[in-house]
């Protein structure tokens, strides 16, 4: 494009961002707003701020327990999806095996399994196994989606580390394991962090196995127990909002602090160039 | 080129396989074991009678009955219908914000860093968190959409967004094009930065316009990137579950109701498992399809694409 569509392009790209942005503020701005003003007359500019919708969260609805059910779930699963991941990993993109092709073609596609067709022996299986409404009844489902997630983007990751340093341990007489243990992980710290932060990600943010596997609040994640809030008589939207504000928060805040990253991690090799 | 083999190197060829099965192997177990083999399952309960409700009917075998059944259901074909629907609008109100989107990031300006984090957040957050925020702007009294529309005297008084079909899947949609655009953007934007600057100064040379450059340069050159967001997000499209569980819980009856919020409620609400699993065997079937589609007609490379 030429720069005389600059300025035109630039007055969109801003009012496409304040569009993206707007919910959030709203969202921010309801949630401080009494309830009782928020019917009856919206306001853009918060009027009078109060932090009741917030105490009544915690106080009356005990929202410290999703919280902390959504920490130890998608901590545990992302520590473990790491872990074992991180070995497929760089087997896949560093070794040289037969049927490594087929291994990574055949991860791809579990990535794109549909949840829902795997919901009902999931289900039988958790039931049989004493697992429905557990932390392990979260995790083991978790890694469906997590663990083939994170082997694909750590293949991406190892796979742009430099030959050299690896080869130059590998001629002093390590073996492959000790390369691997000593020069590729250190070295893939960087990738290891993006992967882990991406599927926490995914897992904080995943809400049909959760709904699907948990029976009370005290398993329910924060999806969940956001999406089943009820009032006694309307829509409970001043807490429904402070809780929407909380959940995006620690996402919010990763995505900022490590935006570039992130960014790379999802599109780097997204084309082939 | 063939040379005879060292000893010792055919030695370190042993060891690397072996070391390779041997690191891939624990990913692989997991993959199989909670991903694989319950797909597995989930055919064969699908061609059995199996409800919860009833446990004193055991799970009798029932061959193709519950396909037979589906075939025949009304609202199954109506629960495609408007998966497909959702896909095709969603999908190309994306590509085209998207890709508006990453042609002016794709520029350096000040504060473009800034840009690109807010971008990201919509599409970071909770699916569940993006439903209740439009739910919420879309609210009959306290929504801003019927402030504005009012306001602007389009609409004369506030109107109940999730009473009608026609108007509960605007804030469906909107919801949908407001969180996934970003991603979309970010994949495109990628894939502009892989494109020759040089092509674009001949292209100048030659006399060519900014509009002549988009569609003789730039759209041929970035296909494979379009393609590659096709097809995320068709897949991701199709199995949509979250956003209208929130935002219409498939309503108002079931006209919003996509595929998976079905095979969801005959599982979960209804417990008829056999039945239930044969609708996800054909979400799988069709999911499936539509990636064969993909990567053998349109030749979509995708080894190289990593993420959601």
């Amino acid at each position: 494009m030429s720069s005389r569509t600059r300025p035109l392009a630039v007055g969109a790209l801003g009012l496409l961002v304040a569009a993206i942005a707007f919910p959030f503020y709203w969202a921010v701005v309801a949630s401080l707003t009494p309830e009782a003003t928020l019917f009856r007359a919206p306001s853009l500019w918060p009027r009078e701020i109060i932090f009741d919708h917030y105490r009544a969260l915690f106080d009356e609805r005990a929202f410290w327990l999703p919280i902390r059910n959504s920490l130890i779930v998608a901590g545990l699963t992302t520590i473990f999806c790491v872990a074992v991941g991180s070995f497929a990993a760089y087997a896949i993109a560093r070794l040289r095996f037969r049927g490594q092709s087929a291994i990574l073609g055949f991860i791809l596609a579990v990535t794109m399994f549909p949840q829902i067709s795997i919901v009902s022996p999931l289900y039988l299986m958790l039931r049989a196994l004493g697992l429905i409404n557990t932390f392990p009844g979260l995790i083991l489902p978790y890694m469906t989606f997590a663990m083939p997630l994170t082997v694909w983007l750590l293949v991406g990751f190892f796979r742009q580390l430099p030959r050299d340093l690896e080869e130059a341990a590998f001629m002093d007489g390590a073996s492959r394991w000790q390369t691997f243990v000593r020069v590729m992980l250190p070295l893939a710290t960087p990738g290891l962090a993006t992967t882990g932060i991406l599927t926490f990600i995914y897992c904080w943010n995943e809400f049909l196995f959760a709904l699907s596997f948990t029976l009370g609040p005290e398993r329910q994640t924060v999806p969940v127990a956001i999406a089943l809030f009820r009032g006694q008589y309307q829509v409970p939207w001043g807490e429904i909002l402070a809780a929407a504000v909380i959940a995006t928060a620690p996402v919010a805040a990763l995505v900022l602090a490590f935006q570039r990253r992130i960014v790379q991690g999802l599109t780097a090799g997204a084309v082939k160039g | 080129m063939r040379r005879p083999v060292a000893p010792r190197q055919r030695g370190i060829e042993i060891e690397e396989r072996r070391l390779g099965w041997l690191l891939v192997a624990p990913a692989l177990v997991v993959i199989a074991g909670i991903a694989l083999f319950p797909l597995v399952w989930t055919v064969w309960e699908s061609i059995h009678l199996h409800d919860l409700r009833m446990p004193w009917r055991g799970r009798p075998f029932v061959g193709l009955e519950n396909y037979v059944a589906i075939a025949g259901d009304r609202r199954f074909w109506a629960s495609m219908g408007h998966t497909v629907f959702f896909t095709g609008t969603s999908i190309t109100l994306e590509l085209l914000l998207g890709l508006f989107l990453a042609l002016a990031m794709n520029r350096s300006f000040r504060g473009r860093g800034l840009v690109r984090a807010a971008v990201l957040v919509p599409w970071a957050i909770p699916t569940v968190v993006a439903a209740l925020l439009w739910r919420f702007l879309f609210d009959t009294e306290a929504g801003i959409a019927n402030a504005l529309l009012v306001g602007a005297g389009v609409l004369e008084e506030p109107i109940v967004w999730f009473i009608r079909a026609a108007t509960a899947w605007v804030p469906v949609i909107l919801a949908d094009v407001w969180k996934t655009t970003p991603f979309v953007a970010l994949l495109l934007l990628a894939g502009l930065q892989n494109i020759d600057e040089s092509l674009y100064e001949a292209a100048s040379v030659d006399g060519a316009g900014p509009w002549w450059q988009l569609r003789y340069v730039t759209l041929p050159l970035l296909k494979p990137a379009i393609l590659v967001v096709l097809i995320f997000r068709t897949l991701d499209a199709f199995r949509v579950f979250d956003l209208i569980y929130v935002l219409t819980g498939g309503g108002p009856g079931t006209a919003t109701e996509p595929i998976a919020l079905y095979t969801f409620n005959v599982l979960l609400q209804n417990l008829q498992f056999g039945y239930g699993s044969a609708l996800s065997v054909i979400v799988f079937l069709v999911t499936f399809g539509i990636a064969v589609l993909y990567i053998k007609g349109l030749r979509v490379d995708l080894t190289g694409a990593r993420g959601r």
